[in-house]
């Protein structure tokens, strides 16, 4: 079970904002360049100082180590960094639960096995979007807060990007809160809609 | 064997071959000269006061006006160290932390060398304290301000890499760990090489200074050595000091890195 839930948060003069999201389910959020959306990502990861909570099936951020949260609460920024030398040493670096990603899962983004002893410095940028994305679930995450996760991919790794995470939310029961600009996205990978305007979030029809 | 004595001539002529080189600046249009004999002139009366100064103190040895040279020459150091910041942190905590590390390191180590090891009656004798504390407060100086410098540069250089490792589940200590080492490192790195090079490329201003003034030179390497020994200990431990508070000030308690304390 993972429902994310955010109450009365309040960060960088926007707010109070109030959602929840239940696990299994994925959301998706909308709005101008500079409504928000990745300040609001940031304040439910906790790594900006926030008023109010974001809570996991009813436990506050705060009952929990940040390093914790951050591993359960997980979050995608729109640009991923690197800092060792080879793929591999980036995975499973915060303890033993981020082992490297299955054989299948990696094909299902266009790798193999190998992928792993490639050197950082010549990945093409969707190259990196993909692997930080295995990256990420490769944590067990119990909820996703994915910052335009498709926004450098072709079509075909759209698409698979979407069945990928549709999948580990299904077979996880995990939450996932998706910002994007694409109507068309939202209405494929998401059931409920959110837009961020004038400092506040509020729920809209399917686009 | 004494000093020979200098008279205000000798140091006429040796001012003279200045004077020469700011001519030749201003023949070669270097635009140097102005600043050449500025700087010459402050060194000449900083040089005199600090000399008169002393001369007073060891004329009337007392912990007091110890004491007080000391904290001048701290604080002086203190406003050096912030001053070769490009960020520091904002507040008292700019100037509070590497004077702090400085005090820590340079005054408990020359009062260690001046009462256990030397051995000097009384353990403050001006003659000893304040050119000992001298040396040690300019190294640990020199380090400290390195390496805050390449801390507070690495953490404003390196955000998304620190915060993208913190979103991965990592604490601060652990994503800002190889940083921090590594401005350790650099703070440590020039007495390190000084070790390595002295007696072979350089020979340290002190002892030459004490061979100049007629000592032994058995007796004048063996002040160096401990000398050098004083302050490789002083500028380590300052260096690990002033970079842990740092970089604890740096992130806040939910493991935030929080640039907006530096300015």
């Amino acid at each position: 079970m993972s429902r994310l839930t955010v109450e009365a948060l309040r960060y960088h003069g926007c707010g109070p904002i109030d959602f929840t999201i239940a696990d299994g389910t994925c959301a998706s959020l909308t709005g101008a360049s500079g409504a928000g959306k990745t300040l609001l990502l940031r304040a439910i990861a906790d790594l900006d100082p926030h008023d109010g909570r974001a809570l996991l099936d009813d436990v506050p951020a705060t009952a929990l180590p940040a390093s914790t949260w951050r591993r359960r609460v997980a979050m995608l920024p729109a640009e991923s960094s690197w800092w060792y030398e080879s793929v591999g040493e980036h995975f499973g670096i915060a303890g033993a639960a981020g082992a490297a990603p299955s054989t299948e899962r990696l094909a299902l983004l266009g790798f193999t096995p190998e992928v792993m002893a490639w050197a950082i410095a010549r990945l093409s940028t969707g190259e990196r979007q993909r692997l930080a994305i295995l990256r990420l679930l490769a944590q067990s995450p119990h909820a996703l807060l994915l910052d335009e996760p498709t926004a450098n991919l072709d079509a075909s790794n759209v698409t698979a990007v979407e069945s990928l995470i549709a999948t580990y939310r299904r077979d996880e029961h995990a939450s996932v809160l998706w910002v994007t600009h694409d109507p068309e996205q939202r209405g494929r990978v998401a059931s409920h809609h959110y837009r961020i305007e004038d400092g506040t979030v509020r729920a809209e029809p399917t686009p | 064997m004494s000093v020979i004595a200098l008279t205000p001539l000798d140091l006429a002529l040796a001012a003279a071959l200045v004077v020469l080189l700011a001519g030749l600046s201003r023949r070669s249009k270097l635009g140097l000269e102005g600043r050449i004999l500025v700087a010459a002139g402050r060194m000449t009366v900083q040089l005199l006061l600090i000399g008169l100064i002393l001369r007073t103190i060891f004329a009337h040895v007392h912990l007091a006006w110890v004491v007080l040279i000391a904290l001048g020459m701290l604080l002086a150091a203190g406003r050096e160290v912030m001053a070769r910041q490009q960020r520091r942190l904002r507040g008292w905590w700019g100037f509070g932390t590497g004077t702090g590390a400085m005090f820590v390191s340079s005054f408990a180590v020359t009062v260690f060398a001046l009462s256990v090891i030397v051995g000097t009656e009384p353990w403050y004798a001006p003659q000893y304290a304040i050119p000992m504390l001298g040396m040690l407060l300019g190294n640990t100086m020199t380090g400290i301000a390195l390496a805050m410098d390449r801390l507070t540069q690495t953490a404003w250089q390196q955000r998304a890499v620190i915060e993208q490792r913190l979103l991965l589940g990592e604490n601060a200590h652990t994503a800002f760990g190889e940083m921090r080492r590594e401005s350790m490192r650099t703070g440590m790195i020039p007495i390190v090489n000084a070790m390595a090079a002295a007696g072979i490329v350089s020979l340290p201003g002190m002892m030459t200074g004490q061979i100049l003034a007629g000592s032994p030179p058995l007796e004048a390497v063996k002040y160096q050595i401990m000398i050098m020994f004083l302050i490789a200990a002083g500028t380590g431990f300052g260096v690990m000091l002033a970079i842990s508070v740092t970089s604890r000030r740096l992130f806040d308690e939910r493991d935030r890195l929080r640039l907006d304390v530096l300015r």
